[in-house]
């Protein structure tokens, strides 16, 4: 899977969660929550949709690692070429 | 018709569920009704079976209204209402009234209208507006069987209500409630910084050990201390009604939610002192899912006994609420933080939170809700009792 497939994943996950999110205006270093309005529930929802996508079960202690939408596709990149 | 809340004045039947003729439990949706909160599905609180649906789908209805009657097994049937006959709103939800009483008069439909008084009656208890019914009758008056021929006709189907629509109404509703409370109860506020670092650590231990579909998030484990915690404080769980406090026996343990584009709900996750905090996750999941697509039930909007307000994803640290009438109190969470905190002479950085207890002073005195504060302090201290 290529960084551009690692981002759909990731961009459809959060668009399931926040439907009104404009993904191309949207700055890929800034926190994600502070941009989307996404709450903890929120986020424990996008990690579920990426498990079932990606096939990657992200532990807790990894979530600050997830915090701004180039963190989360560098981290699922190195995950999955694992 | 249920109230769905102190703010609710009618709700507008968008389906029934069952049909006449059909069993039904306690506890089983029969119809889905639309109001401010959005869809809501309503459940039935005796067995029986169903006799007559007395509403038609597309009609606003006032709270109170009977939208259908039914029969407890072994029971005889319930005859039709004939259209001559005091209307079933009036039989049923004013069983006190003499029934000789005549039902509330319909709103005026204009002069020019004729309408003879049975189709009138008739015309109420389907809800069909007489202006929109064609007369067949002597003289251009309206009669009963022009009356229910408009009934048969489809109904219009209920108007969706916009998205924007929805939130001012929401708003509406919020307004009404918060005037009420801040009008009627007497609040008293106290709050306290609990350290949750032992209850974050030991939550944190239990979810590296769980796939992420059954991690617990630490908003769950807060509900879960809060519902053990009523136990030792019963005055702060119920309702104040009539000039008087009824306990609960039950903690139906309401959750604010914020809705996206601004909204505000707190359904009850029900029966929250005998959830573990794996089963309250899964009930607060579910809740919030259900809030925020649609598909809440009536009683989960009508009987919460107590609200708690989680405002730390917002990053605020404290929580001032405002208590939802009739109840008598709401805990409000603000964000976990790190802070400087001395423990036995040292100084060491902990996680802590700032609970805070908005309660009802007609319904319990400040002693008694800071024994409440103490006790979460305490279950917060030993988070295996929480599990």
């Amino acid at each position: 899977m290529n960084r551009d497939e690692i981002r759909t994943a990731v961009t459809d996950a959060l668009g399931s969660v926040a439907p009104e999110a404009d993904f191309a205006t949207l700055n890929a270093r800034r926190p994600l929550r502070d941009q989307l309005d996404i709450d903890s529930f929120d986020f424990l929802n996008v990690m579920m949709r990426l498990h079932e996508k990606l096939g990657v079960d992200v532990p807790e202690a990894d979530y600050p690692k997830l915090a701004t939408l180039d963190g989360a596709i560098d981290y699922f990149a190195a995950r999955l070429a694992a | 018709m249920p109230s769905l809340g102190a703010d609710m004045e009618a709700g507008t039947l968008v389906e029934w569920q069952v049909k006449p003729g059909q069993h039904v439990e306690h506890g089983q949706v029969v119809a889905v009704v639309e109001t401010q909160k959005g869809a809501i599905e309503v459940e039935i609180w005796d067995d029986g079976v169903v006799d007559h649906l007395l509403v038609e789908p597309g009609t606003k209805v006032p709270v109170g209204e009977v939208l259908a009657l039914l029969h407890a097994e072994g029971e005889a049937p319930v005859p039709r209402p004939v259209p001559a006959a005091v209307p079933p709103s009036a039989a049923i939800a004013e069983k006190a009234r003499a029934p000789e009483v005549a039902p509330p008069a319909p709103a005026p439909v204009g002069a020019a209208l004729k309408v003879s008084p049975a189709a009138r009656r008739r015309a109420q208890e389907l809800g069909i507006d007489l202006t929109k019914v064609t007369p067949t009758g002597p003289h251009g008056v309206i009669n009963i069987e022009d009356v229910e021929r408009a009934a048969k006709a489809p109904a219009p189907a209920p108007s969706k209500p916009g998205r924007a629509d929805r939130l001012a109404a929401m708003r509406q509703a919020i307004a009404a409630a918060m005037a009420r409370s801040k009008r009627e109860i007497p609040h008293y506020y106290l709050g306290t910084t609990i350290d949750v670092s032992r209850a974050m650590s030991w939550l944190a231990r239990e979810n590296e050990q769980r796939p992420v579909t059954e991690r617990v998030l630490f908003a769950a484990l807060l509900l879960r201390a809060v519902a053990m915690s009523l136990a030792e404080v019963p005055e702060l769980n119920g309702f104040w009604v009539d000039g008087a406090f009824k306990p609960s026996r039950s903690v139906h343990l309401a959750v604010g939610i914020a809705l996206r584009g601004g909204g505000l709900v707190a359904p009850a996750i029900h029966d929250a002192e005998r959830k573990g905090a794996t089963e309250m996750m899964k009930a607060l999941s579910d809740l919030i899912t259900r809030a925020r697509a649609g598909g809440l039930r009536s009683s989960e909007l009508s009987d919460a006994t107590i609200t708690v307000t989680n405002l730390g994803d917002q990053g605020v640290e404290t929580v001032y609420g405002v208590i939802y009438p009739p109840q008598v109190a709401l805990v409000g969470f603000g964000k976990v933080v790190e802070r400087p905190w001395v423990d036995s002479g040292a100084l060491v950085a902990r996680s802590v939170v700032n609970a805070t207890l908005s309660a009802d002073h007609r319904a319990s005195v400040g002693h008694r809700g800071a024994l409440f504060l103490a006790a979460l302090d305490r279950l917060l201290q030993e988070p295996e009792k929480l599990a």
